[in-house]
């Protein structure tokens, strides 16, 4: 399972990638480009010149990309959610280093507003798997996945908690404070401004890995039905380009209370019910 | 040395036997103990006086009342028979005691001699300074070895003693200040210890009580008095708050001070103490909320560590926040949290002193301690940078030691009663730590264009040292499999009767993912020659390599970068008004449950 | 592969132009004339770019600029002088002030005259431009090969 998704996850999240900037598009009155598009400027970015400010910046990219595929294929394998969710935070960690590792200013700021965002999602992301082992029993994504138990009806709470921050790790307004695809340029391209060529396309690359087994997460709390998990995942991202593209990006610290937020109210909330009806405390 | 060879000759020959204890006679080492005691007492008396701090006089007399009344109403008939013992947490703790701190005294030699170069107001007594650490080490050895409390107590004392000596020992009156603030919380710790002796003594005359292991397998009902009172004390010693005050100053003292006292050992007693506790701790209200005390302490100085520049305090905060979560872990006290403690206090031990010994040679090489010019460290000081990388990570990344700790303290904690707050304190504070440290990270590793290579000076023997914490620290996250289940597991398995591990598949997966981290830096030389490089994005503007631009009307700017602060939400002031008084009314509850008891 | 044809990025820039230029550049960017159709996306950092488009003349103040980012621009790369004004400096040519067009320090491959340039004029400036970038890449791959 886990060389499935080596191979086949990139080209799920590039078109994934793609019908999002066609159904961004449309909903913008636009045609938009076509769905293959994020291959395109991949394989144009690998035709490109590959320069950077200094040389380890490529090494902390081939890091995060290794560890982004490691990570992925973890969850995939089925093994212990909490190790994926550490393996993700060393990922995005090599990131965050290869932008300071440029010492610009807009890469610096970007890495330093990525963290924030790092900070503002990883209670709820934690609570998240917390709420999986408390329902099904187990860690293991193997278990979870299929187990029969309707997860959902036990974890609302945590699932809303969970579409929080998905638009945090997604980079959608109004949570793209670091970087994002879109035209923003106030702090030029934050996190991704002095790579290119070869090195940006592995951020992309990174990018779709990340986006399938984010997806991923959201198909566990529908483990027992999967069709319903498909359906459920299609309206959670039409629900995220939605979101998107009505909201303007906004400060970080909201970026923060949303974080922490969900994670205090809807997770802690959720759980803490959840011990003491079907657990006793 | 000689102290580490020693450690590890008794780990390689002690290694199957288990609990071993030793019939040592009870007096009279007892009474020689007491007289030093005494001894003690009155020179603190005599400082305390002669620096005004009456506060510490006051305590230094109840304390010395309250042994003086033991000494000579109950101290006659005691009896207590196994006093020295060493069991597998025994020996770990020696190890680190004597691996560790052997590493530091080599490292404090070099240290010292720039220490007292580039201060020269301050008075050399370096021969002092390194007899206090030597007794220090005698200390700590005797209080892991000890069974019996009375000695515990003993050794406890002179871990106080130096403490208070080291970090007063620039004699300025900065310095004095914090010796005498250590001192009033230690010796607040040391008054609740000698009143849990009184209370064994009154319950068991014969002195059988005094005896820790007796002490521990006679059952929550009769030991839960003494394990609240002295847990209180491993609190003041482990700094939780509200006593992190004593730690945060402690800073001033030079560097070795504070990586073996101040994060590798003697606030390592504190919680030692704790954790032996646990199994009577375990289950029971006051034991909660000394847990609490831990994890709201974890939280909030990982939080105050945000708002931190000063390299030295983020290191203080930080230690501050681990011991939270190992007394969070010891206060609910099941058998997979104490496994996750003991797992806690040997990563923390290798990572922070690795990272206090490189911020001292950092600041001895640039003059500065403050995070904001540890710019481009990478390129001043490669090999410095590349070791700190190691520690900063070996604190928080997976699949360093600290974060192995951090995920079997989350699965410890959700099995336990009331487990989700801890749950819950523990992924926002997790969360909070990333922060402070990858900021710190990106700072020293970010590539500057100026900077000269000034680290060719550095001592051969702080280069050894360094070299051989930095390889422990990721030998420790390999190899800890192996730790546990030569050590810490057969610990577990005599005092819970069951024991925790890591699930097989992921020990392996963990390990795949060091060697990967090992194996993916080689790339590195490869991009260097390959690679072609261009400046940053100034937006167009012309950039010398110091970095300074023409900005709007020709006035000439210099391109500066900052971390993150965010004093008005994490400030040390701002947070400390929130945790303190929480900590204290948490503290208060274990009391007034304790003396419900009594009653 | 030809994949630079179909996913060429911009970087635009106004070096000294009035804004009229700049105004019908973004213009294409909306929903009437939707270059993104193309694949273009109008990225603000020259290292992510393979289109420089300029607009606006040379004068002192930014000579310099055009030069550096020009420069950052990795190859293969293109440069699009869109109006008069960057073509050959237009109505402000003979001021004292101005140096005129762009190529007086970059080279141009395409220039898209207009006063101001048309939205219609300017993609199809592009598109001429992205064959040359073709060209520029299969000689970058030549040299590679040969070296």
């Amino acid at each position: 399972m886990a060389i499935i998704y080596l191979v086949l996850a990139p080209v799920l999240g590039g078109l994934i990638a793609g019908i999002d900037r066609r159904i961004t598009a449309r909903m913008q009155g636009r045609v938009g480009p076509p769905i293959l598009q994020p291959f395109y400027d991949v394989a144009k970015l690998f035709e490109k010149e590959d320069v950077t400010v200094t040389p380890s910046q490529n090494f902390y990219i081939l890091s995060y990309l290794v560890f982004m595929a490691v990570t992925g294929a973890l969850f995939f394998a089925g093994e212990d959610l909490l190790l994926v969710i550490f393996a993700f935070t060393l990922a995005h960690i090599f990131i965050v280093l290869g932008a300071y590792a440029a010492f610009s200013p807009y890469s610096y700021v970007g890495a330093e507003r990525e963290l924030i965002a790092l900070m503002a999602y990883e209670p709820m992301i934690i609570l998240t798997a917390v709420g999986f082992y408390l329902v099904t029993g187990s860690f293991y994504v193997g278990d979870i996945a299929a187990s029969q138990i309707p997860v959902i009806l036990y974890l609302p709470g945590v699932f809303l908690g969970f579409l929080t921050i998905l638009t945090i790790k997604l980079r959608k307004s109004p949570f793209d404070i670091s970087t994002s695809h879109h035209a923003h340029q106030e702090l030029v391209k934050g996190l991704t401004t002095e790579f290119s060529g070869a090195t940006l396309g592995k951020i992309e690359i990174a990018h779709w890995y990340e986006t399938v087994v984010l997806l991923g997460i959201v198909y566990l709390f529908f483990g027992f039905n999967p069709l319903l998990a498909l359906v459920v995942i299609a309206v959670a991202y039409l629900l995220e380009i939605f979101i998107d593209n009505t909201f303007s990006r906004m400060k970080w610290q909201m970026t923060m209370k949303s974080g922490w937020g969900s994670a205090a109210i809807l997770g802690f909330l959720n759980l803490a019910v959840l011990y003491y009806f079907y657990l006793g405390v | 040395m000689v102290i580490s060879a020693a450690s590890i000759y008794l780990l390689a020959t002690s290694y199957a036997r288990g609990t071993v204890y030793y019939t040592v006679p009870f007096e009279p080492a007892s009474q020689v103990m007491f007289a030093i005691e005494m001894g003690i007492a009155l020179l603190l008396l005599w400082l305390g006086i002669r620096f005004k701090q009456y506060i510490a006089v006051a305590l230094v007399l109840v304390q010395s009342a309250l042994m003086l009344f033991y000494e000579f109403t109950m101290g006659m008939g005691m009896e207590p028979v196994k006093n020295l013992f060493f069991d597998q947490f025994s020996i770990i703790m020696a190890m680190i005691i004597g691996i560790i701190g052997s590493l530091i005294a080599v490292y404090a030699v070099s240290y010292m001699k720039t220490y007292h170069g580039h201060h020269p107001e301050v008075r050399d007594r370096r021969r002092f300074f390194f007899f206090v650490t030597f007794i220090f080490l005698a200390a700590m050895f005797g209080l892991v070895f000890s069974n019996n409390l009375l000695w515990i107590f003993f050794f406890w004392e002179i871990t106080t003693l130096a403490s208070f000596l080291l970090i007063g020992y620039a004699e300025s009156e900065e310095a004095t200040n914090n010796a005498f603030l250590a001192l009033k919380m230690n010796l607040l710790g040391g008054i609740a210890f000698a009143v849990a002796i009184i209370y064994l003594a009154s319950a068991d005359p014969a002195g059988g009580l005094l005896e820790l292991d007796t002490l521990i397998a006679s059952g929550q009902a009769v030991a839960i008095v003494p394990a609240v009172l002295i847990s209180f004390a491993g609190l003041t010693k482990a700094a939780q708050m509200p006593f992190s005050g004593w730690l945060v100053g402690a800073m001033v003292a030079p560097t070795p001070v504070s990586a073996l006292l101040h994060s590798s050992t003697m606030v390592k007693a504190g919680v030692y103490i704790i954790v032996r506790f646990a199994p009577v701790l375990a289950g029971s209200l006051a034991g909660m909320s000394i847990g609490l005390v831990g994890a709201v302490t974890f939280l909030v100085a990982s939080g105050i560590a945000i708002s931190q520049s000063n390299a030295k305090k983020v290191l203080a905060y930080s230690t501050i926040a681990n011991l939270g979560l190992i007394v969070a872990c010891a206060g609910v006290g099941t058998y997979k949290l104490i496994w996750a403690a003991i797992l806690l206090i040997i990563f923390h031990a290798i990572a922070k002193s690795l990272l206090f010994l490189c911020v001292g040679t950092v600041e001895h090489r640039t003059g500065s301690r403050d995070i904001e010019d540890m710019d481009g460290l990478i390129v001043r000081m490669p090999r410095l940078a590349a070791m700190m990388f190691v520690g900063i990570a070996g604190m928080f990344l997976a699949p360093f030691g600290m974060l192995i700790s951090k995920w079997a303290a989350i699965e410890g904690f959700i099995d336990a009663p009331f487990g989700i707050i801890f749950v819950t304190i523990l992924a926002f504070g997790g969360a909070v730590t990333v922060f402070f440290w990858a900021k710190w990270m990106g700072k020293i590793i970010s590539v500057t264009p100026y900077g000269e290579n000034v680290e060719g000076t550095i001592s051969r023997e702080k280069w050894t040292v360094l070299s051989i914490l930095t390889v422990l620290t990721v030998l420790a996250a390999l190899l800890f499999p192996l730790i546990s289940s030569g050590l810490i597991e057969p610990y577990l398995l005599g005092v819970f009767g069951e024991t925790a591990r890591l699930a097989q598949d992921n020990i392996i997966i963990m390990a795949l993912m060091i060697s990967l981290l090992l194996i993916l830096p080689f790339s590195l030389p490869f991009y260097a020659k390959g690679g072609k490089t261009m400046p940053a994005y100034m937006c167009g503007r012309t950039v010398t390599t110091d970095l300074k631009f023409a900005g709007s009307a020709g006035i000439e700017r210099t391109m500066t970068t900052r971390n993150y602060y965010f004093t008005e939400y994490f400030g040390e002031g701002k947070l400390l008004r929130i945790a303190n008084p929480v900590c204290i009314l948490l503290i208060l509850l274990a009391g007034a449950i304790m003396a419900g008891v009594v009653m | 592969m030809a994949y630079l044809k179909k996913s060429p990025w911009l970087l635009h820039y106004d070096a000294s132009s009035c804004n009229g230029c700049d105004i019908e550049v973004l213009a294409c960017l909306t929903p009437l004339y939707d270059v993104e159709r193309f694949g273009i996306i109008n990225t603000g950092n020259p290292k992510h770019a393979d289109v420089f488009v300029i607009t606006g003349g040379i004068n002192d103040l930014n000579r310099q600029v055009v030069t550096n980012i020009y420069a950052q621009i990795p190859d293969p790369k293109v440069v699009v002088a869109v109006g008069i004004c960057a073509s050959s400096g237009g109505v402000f040519r003979e001021c004292y002030n101005v140096a005129g067009g762009v190529d007086q320090v970059i080279p141009v491959d395409v220039y898209v005259p207009g006063c101001a340039a048309r939205p219609e004029s300017i993609i199809d400036g592009i598109v001429k431009a992205l064959g040359i970038l073709e060209e520029k890449r299969a000689k970058m791959k030549e040299q590679e090969r040969s070296a």
